[in-house]
């Protein structure tokens, strides 16, 4: 019996020479613990941080016989994304044992690829406000929209073709009368046009029965189209202060929306921002009791450590609430002592990240869409390249 | 007009190539790989998944000017063609992707879950 397991070891051995030398006791198969921590944990220190990089490279620790590449396997083994806040209009879920480099990609796709619609092109037929023109159109642009982007289409180069599937038209016609108060006009006051332009945009000659041609030549109402919302495009906000009108004053003019990114101009990002911080770990590296614990407690302004009582009337510091963290690092400035006694770190693959969402799609869908966005760059160069 | 205009003849090159690899003809585990309509985004993503695999010596990219729509990623392997390698990583990332999205939508509908409760 045990001649035949030595020879079948025998013969897996041979198959796979490492994976007989990294079963050996005296082969590490993990980095020394202080490697670990360096390799996992931002130290903050009271002058600056330290070991803030990330180690990539799969034979970063292959003088130690450690294999330091991550297998796909152990992605997925220890991956896991955990919501703790969802709105409509924001959210923020932690992202453990992903690399900073992806997870910035993330960030990076939704603030500037992530499409949205917005005014792109506003044709002002009158406007005698004080707001000039071209600051008006300025202001138009950044007022969100509260549509899905996914049902329309980029816009051809040209922007010859305006049709109801790469265009929307709102209508904006506000007059303060003579004698009347001067009047706030908020973007509630624009309103969608579903049937396209109704702005002539040639000169309309007297005896022509035909109707004029406007900017756009929608062939259908929105309304009708298959997934558009069927009462009305809205804004995401309604009161949205666009101008002030004095008496007499008027402003009569046509915003088209159309898709775009956020690199092309930030009118389009559809979140107010997205950002990620790495999760804080405080470590209380000796006890610390009594007045010093009261110190400690007085000392952090975001409220991360409790004190508790260890019986025969002593009483211990304890770190309660670490996400408070906001690395102030008024803990352990006051002295070298301080210092030995409180190691602040970041967790370096855990990280908590944010979305506020400006209204076009709720955020969770706006993730989604980011990480389909990096995928279909993937897919891009595969094709390209082969 | 949002596009910087055409002035010379290595933009016109570079609209009409999307992408393109410049290597050598003798050795095919060292390559440069020029992406157009790139940047850190997927460049930096890249960089990691293809430091994580052994095959990989040296990966590395840049952004030749901040002018041009551009990247440089360059890849040098033990043996294999860089190009296939390049190309592995690619599909890597593209199934952490697609892992950190089935993992969110499971974490989502299980928030949801847990609030109705």
């Amino acid at each position: 019996m045990s001649e035949e397991d030595e020879s079948m070891g025998e013969q897996s051995d041979n198959e796979s020479g490492l994976d007989f030398i990294l079963s050996l006791d005296d082969v590490p198969s993990k980095i020394p613990p202080h490697l670990e921590l360096f390799k996992t944990r931002v130290l903050c220190n009271s002058d600056a941080p330290i070991h803030t990089d990330t180690i990539h490279y799969a034979g970063a620790y292959a003088v130690l016989g450690v294999d330091n590449s991550q297998q796909f396997d152990s992605f997925r083994k220890n991956f896991k994304v955990e919501v703790k806040r969802l709105t409509d209009s924001d959210m923020e879920f932690d992202m453990i044992g992903i690399d900073p480099a992806i997870a910035n990609a993330f960030r990076r796709i939704l603030i500037s690829e992530v499409p949205t619609m917005a005014i792109e092109r506003v044709y002002i037929a009158n406007n005698t406000s004080v707001v000039q023109d071209e600051v008006l159109s300025h202001r138009l642009g950044l007022i969100p929209i509260r549509v899905d982007p996914r049902l329309f289409e980029y816009p051809d180069n040209a922007g010859d073709d305006n049709n109801e599937r790469n265009t929307i038209v709102f209508g904006l016609h506000v007059r303060c009368q003579v004698g009347q108060p001067r009047i706030t006009v908020k973007s509630e006051k624009l309103k969608w046009l579903p049937n396209g332009s109704e702005l002539p945009c040639e000169d309309v000659k007297p005896n022509t029965s035909s109707k004029p041609k406007t900017f756009t030549s929608f062939t259908c109402s929105q309304n009708s189209l298959p997934g558009f919302p069927s009462n009305s495009i809205d804004l995401t906000d309604s009161d949205i202060i666009l101008a002030k009108l004095g008496p007499g004053q008027e402003i009569e003019l046509e915003a088209h929306a159309v898709k775009g990114i956020g690199r092309t101009h930030a009118k389009w990002s559809p979140v107010a921002t997205a950002w990620y911080r790495m999760l804080p770990e405080v470590v209380l590296l000796e006890d610390i009791v009594d007045e010093q614990a009261e110190e400690l407690v007085n000392k952090c302004q975001p409220n991360v450590f409790d004190i508790e009582d260890i019986g025969k009337g002593k009483r211990r510091a304890t770190v309660a609430r670490p996400r408070n963290c906001t690395l102030c690092r008024e803990c352990i400035r006051g002295g070298k002592e301080w210092e030995d006694r409180i190691s602040i770190r970041r967790v370096k693959h855990h990280f908590i990240f944010c979305i506020e969402s400006t209204g076009a799609l709720p955020p969770e869908v706006l993730f989604t869409e980011a990480v389909k966005i990096l995928e279909d760059k993937c897919e891009r160069v595969i094709t390209e390249f082969s | 007009m949002r596009s910087p205009p055409i002035e010379d003849l290595w933009s016109v090159l570079l609209m009409l190539c999307t992408q393109m690899e410049l290597g050598s003809n003798s050795d095919d585990s060292k390559s440069t790989f020029c992406l157009v309509d790139e940047d850190h985004t997927f460049a930096n993503a890249i960089r990691y998944t293809l430091n994580q695999d052994p095959r990989v010596t040296y990966c590395g990219y840049s952004i030749p000017h901040p002018s041009f729509n551009q990247v440089n990623i360059r890849v040098q392997t033990t043996e294999d063609p860089a190009k296939e390698v390049f190309k592995d990583g690619c599909m890597e990332l593209m199934l952490m992707c697609r892992h950190v999205r089935i993992s969110f939508d499971h974490a989502l509908t299980q928030f949801k879950n847990n609030k109705t409760n």
